[in-house]
């Protein structure tokens, strides 16, 4: 159990020093808060809570207001994700074009829920509502990389393809 | 004699492999020894032709899609170069001249003018293509008569509220303030939507020059567009072309030598429906959680950080340059009835053709679906439309003569919202989509007012019921209720329009709730 409450950023080499350096870079900034978290998230792929107090403090917030924000929007994550993280747009005109289908399938695929993480800890699952892809529905996106008229065969390979790159890196 | 090829760079494009065909045309152009020039431009909204490639000729561009990474081999075995020889014009994938394509040619490009056509990097292509025109009239007027000439334009807000962008602009020009600002709305977060993801990634400098003739008509120095975090290669694209104004004195102190100074920034939002709203979206530029306020105070007398602030949404702004480029009349000369100009109308969802169509109001969407959608893309009948995104109503076949005007949607208890179109076929169910309504709704409120924040997850439980049959009719007249609640006493548009989704659903589509009649 102590373990699991061990923040894993905390054991990165080097990020304390890292941090203070991208709250001097923003902390300047008229509402420097998002971009801020969005640095610290690029970094890491998620905003460990050990940066809160340090974030709150640069910012004259309080480490509840820093939680407030990062809990209020979607994009980002509080644990660290799988190594790749795949969306699937659950928004109508996706639904009009069979996501439902794809939805399930990739759950079965990769054994888990929404919001959850492959066991080999390749693949992170989430919904979105809407990725601007509308007129080659169903459409899926895959860390930064979108596709459309997504098949089932379609999700299958890239699943495959990021399962493949978990084995290399 | 290198022939010019373009394939686009839109994200679109590349969701079905527009990348692998650049690189198939140029390592298949070098094996053969053919000189080739990839330029890579924005898409033209033709998205079931996607990847469409077009080759520059004496006579126009000729295109050839939908191409797959493996058609480029056979493309160059018809010589698809030269356009003139035979075995190009035979090839199953040429489409002829993309000008003369009657999906684009019966459009009305305003705003779109130059999208699909420039590289959408080049600041050399956006001058030679009328850039910039806007904002050299726009130096030479007063801030007053550049307000008075969007008022003029009659261009009402494109994001989905339609209230008049001059209006707006002159209630800030009206305000003293050290500090104003000019906030773009592209938090495009509507499904069926994508018409402000196309602007920023196929012509990023027409909503920097809108954005900056915005700021010298109401005295506002500093720009921010509240760009979706959905939408990387926005975020890239417009980034560049800042940069790449800033450079060329476009943006920045003095601009074009003028004593007006504009800066711009991207700000990425974080996913979240709501932001969308125009003061949530400000309480979220500002580094909080993206809570609506209370209106008023109004954004344009106090905005972000409490400063006078013109919140537009891309496409108003974007709209801006080719009013002030040639004039108010040419544009209030497209349109019906206090719906003037164009509107980029986005066709989704199940259709055969799906795509950015940009045309005067008053079109039908029976036109629209079938004469340019080419009806469902599953073949089955178009069962309903949902227009103007999560929060639209859906229409039944019985309402599809309606003409695309904002008075005309309202008549008929719908929203145009964005212009957004999402074709559903005969296998939808109905009370399935209203159940998404609530649901949709629950997951994106900001949780700032109980009628959106408790009503939402209520609606999804009554719902539910009558899915499985409990008290029918007593749990409709219930949802009517809760709808009641959510549509006057919510404090935004969010739980406010929730209930024109699913009551619409329950009013045209009763059988799928499995009652007699919509009047129970």
């Amino acid at each position: 159990m102590q373990d699991t409450l061990i923040d894993q950023a905390s054991v990165q080499a080097g990020w304390s020093e890292k941090l203070d350096q991208l709250i001097a870079q923003y902390k300047s900034l008229p509402g420097a808060l998002l971009p801020l978290l969005h640095a610290i998230q690029d970094e890491l792929s998620y905003i460990p809570e050990s940066a809160y107090p340090k974030i709150a403090q640069a910012l004259s917030l309080s480490v509840a207001e820093v939680h407030g924000v990062v809990s209020f929007y979607h994009h980002f994550k509080t644990h660290k994700p799988g190594r790749h993280v795949l969306q699937i747009c659950r928004a109508e005109s996706c639904q009009a074009m069979g996501s439902e289908g794809l939805e399930a399938h990739a759950k079965q695929c990769l054994s888990i829920d929404y919001h959850e993480t492959s066991l080999d800890q390749a693949v992170t699952l989430e919904p979105v509502y809407c990725l601007g892809n509308c007129a080659l529905s169903p459409a899926v996106m895959m860390d930064e990389e979108i596709f459309g008229r997504v098949s089932k065969a379609d999700l299958e390979a890239l699943i495959h393809d990021a399962k493949k790159t978990e084995a290399q890196a | 004699m290198s022939t010019i090829v373009y394939v686009p760079r839109d994200s679109s494009a590349l969701s079905v492999g527009a990348e692998k065909v650049a690189s198939a045309i140029s390592q298949e152009a070098a094996k053969r020894g053919i000189a080739v020039t990839i330029v890579r431009n924005g898409s033209r909204g033709l998205y079931w032709l996607e990847t469409m490639l077009e080759v520059a000729t004496d006579k126009g561009r000729v295109a050839y899609g939908p191409v797959k990474a493996a058609d480029v081999s056979g493309l160059f075995e018809a010589n698809f170069l030269n356009t003139e020889a035979a075995s190009a014009k035979a090839h199953p994938l040429n489409l002829g001249l993309t000008e003369e394509l009657a999906w684009l040619k019966q459009q009305q490009r305003l705003t779109f003018a130059r999208v699909g056509i420039t590289d959408p990097l080049s600041l050399e292509d956006y001058l030679a293509h009328d850039g910039y025109q806007g904002l050299k009239n726009a130096l030479a007027l007063s801030a007053a008569d550049i307000v008075k000439t969007v008022t003029d334009s009659g261009l009402r807000g494109r994001g989905g509220a339609a209230f008049p962008t001059g209006i707006k602009w002159n209630t800030v020009l009206g305000c003293a303030a050290d500090q104003k600002y000019i906030v773009c709305n592209a938090d495009e977060g509507d499904s069926g939507t994508y018409s402000d993801r196309m602007i920023m990634e196929n012509d990023p400098y027409v909503l920097i020059e809108g954005m900056t003739i915005a700021g010298i008509a109401v005295g506002a120095t500093q720009g921010y567009i509240y760009l979706r975090s959905e939408y990387p290669h926005a975020l890239a694209v417009l980034n560049e072309a800042i940069a790449k104004a800033q450079q060329a004195g476009y943006l920045g102190d003095n601009i074009l030598g003028s004593s007006y100074g504009f800066t711009l920034e991207v700000r990425r939002a974080a996913g979240a429906y709501v932001c969308g709203e125009e003061t949530s979206l400000l309480e979220s530029l500002e580094g909080k959680r993206g809570l609506v306020r209370f209106k008023p105070p109004l954004p344009a007398i106090e905005g972000l950080f409490g400063k006078p602030t013109v919140v537009n949404n891309v496409i108003s702004l974007a709209t801006v340059p080719i009013i002030l480029h040639k004039g108010a009349q040419y544009y209030a000369d497209y349109g019906m009835g206090r719906s003037r100009g164009t509107l980029p109308i986005q066709l989704a969802g199940n259709i055969k053709q799906a795509g950015l169509i940009e045309l005067a109001f008053g079109i039908t969407l029976r036109e629209l679906l079938y004469d340019y959608g080419g009806g469902s893309a599953s073949g089955r009948p178009i069962k309903a439309v949902q227009v103007g995104g999560p929060l639209g109503a859906f229409l039944p076949e019985s309402q599809f003569d309606t003409p695309l005007d904002y008075e005309a949607f309202t008549a008929i208890w719908a929203v145009l919202g964005h212009g957004g179109i999402v074709a559903f076929d005969d296998t939808v169910d109905m009370a399935k989509m209203a159940r998404y309504a609530f649901e949709f709704c629950a997951i994106e409120s900001c949780g700032k007012c109980t009628p959106c924040r408790i009503g939402s997850t209520r609606g999804v439980e009554v719902i539910d019921k009558i899915i499985a049959g409990t008290d029918r009719v007593k749990n409709i007249k219930l949802v009517r209720d809760l709808s009641d609640t959510m549509l006057n006493g919510s404090l935004c548009a969010l739980g406010g329009m929730t209930p024109y989704p699913v009551l619409s659903a329950i009013n045209h589509f009763p059988e799928d709730f499995n009652i007699k009649d919509a009047t129970v």
